[in-house]
């Protein structure tokens, strides 16, 4: 059940595009075709579930009992950065054909916002939805490591419907014949606050 | 006379030329997660400023001792350890502001306006030049923030600054994710307009 609800707030209510404007920067950058949005967004995936898995360990069993939680920053992007080139090197290896897929979006994910911001928020925010019995009895709204995964994915299924969706009215819009101060990134934002009114519909449902 | 003029153009042309919102289009996400009211959006220019003044300095004074090969991550170290000094200057001084800007105080680290900068100009140019750069580009990026979160404070909650002009509460969607996106939209709209004559 709480997985279900983790999954209707990040893909929907939440949507890490439109409602928390995080990953803005490759939102409007690669959504100008769809099959491009596709491979983005199964890059951002793979990468988030694999940095909120590492983060979320470095925070409970490094930073936390040692007591430098204000190394969180410095050590949760460098982790990111150096999975990022990690990812790019085994799959190059092992996958040549996924490689050829996704290669081109790796590098640009260590600065999408989206990685970090989900790694810091499972870490240090509370859930109203997560209600977790600890093991001395009191009710924790902190996500545990197989929530906090699942939530990652689910923020990247978000990001990828956003993405995709967006991309799709783009590939539209091309078409059209657009006043000239409105061509690129003027229209494309207009388009998304109408997107993003639409997604209000879905608040208050978590 | 020629070394103050080239100081100033250097301010400017981060303001105009090089406007980091409107132009290069570049920081996003805090321009539109943080601008509900001008003030947000100023401490938020504000403090993207310091970080990409000091980081630009840093950047700019050891550029020469970093292997080429590695300076994207030492660049991301150096601007990382600003970052941390920010959150807790904010957070011992500014405790309201710090908790309303949250999760995006961190992210600055990942703002491509910062790395961009020190990319692009700070590993090839002195202290001084790299430090008046940062604050050309800090002083854009805060004023586009400002501009975009009074309209945005105007039009969703009928104040400007905090100041309450009307008795009305002013229409919430402006406040809330659409009216940042739109809102964004018309301004770069009329920036086009105002700035590329032909």
């Amino acid at each position: 059940m709480v997985y279900f609800l983790i999954l209707i707030s990040a893909v929907f209510v939440n949507n890490v595009v439109l409602a928390q404007f995080l990953g803005i920067c490759p939102f409007f950058g690669v959504s100008k075709k769809v099959s491009t949005a596709v491979g983005m967004s199964a890059a951002v995936m793979f990468v988030m579930a694999l940095a909120t898995l590492v983060t979320y360990m470095l925070q409970n069993y490094v930073l936390v009992p040692y007591k430098i939680e204000f190394l969180q920053t410095i050590s949760f992007i460098l982790v990111i950065a150096a999975l990022v080139q990690m990812v790019e090197i085994i799959l190059k290896k092992i996958s040549p054909s996924l490689y050829q897929a996704l290669g081109i979006f790796l590098p640009l994910i260590t600065t999408n916002c989206v990685v970090l911001g989900v790694a810091i928020q499972v870490v240090s925010s509370e859930f109203p939805y997560i209600n977790n019995v600890m093991a001395d009895g009191t009710v924790s709204n902190m996500m545990n490591l197989g929530q906090s995964v699942v939530f990652a994915i689910c923020t990247a299924l978000g990001y990828g419907l956003a993405l995709i969706l967006f991309a799709g009215m783009r590939e539209q819009m091309e078409m059209n014949n657009i006043p000239k101060p409105f061509r690129g990134i003027p229209i494309a934002l207009i388009t998304a606050g109408i997107m993003a009114m639409a997604f209000m519909g879905f608040s208050g449902l978590v | 006379m020629s070394e103050k003029n080239k100081s100033l153009s250097l301010i400017v042309d981060g303001i105009i030329k090089n406007n980091p919102t409107f132009v290069l289009v570049l920081g996003m996400c805090p321009t539109l997660g943080t601008t509900t009211s001008a003030l947000n959006g100023m401490g938020m220019g504000l403090a993207t400023m310091f970080v990409l003044v000091l980081s630009n300095m840093a950047i700019s004074a050891t550029a020469r001792f970093i292997p080429d090969k590695v300076r994207i991550p030492s660049y991301i170290v150096i601007i990382a350890t600003f970052v941390t000094l920010v959150q807790f200057l904010l957070q011992a001084y500014l405790p309201s502001l710090y908790d309303t800007l949250g999760l995006f105080i961190p992210l600055i680290v990942v703002n491509c306006i910062v790395l961009g900068r020190a990319e692009a100009f700070a590993n090839k140019h002195t202290v001084a030049e790299s430090a008046l750069d940062g604050i050309g580009i800090g002083l854009g990026f805060t004023l586009a923030l400002t501009a975009l979160g009074l309209v945005r404070e105007i039009l969703g909650s009928g104040s400007a600054f905090g100041w309450h002009f009307t008795n009305s509460d002013g229409m919430l969607a402006f406040v809330l994710a659409p009216g940042a996106f739109l809102v964004l939209g018309y301004l770069m709209v009329l920036f086009n307009k105002f700035t590329k004559k032909a």
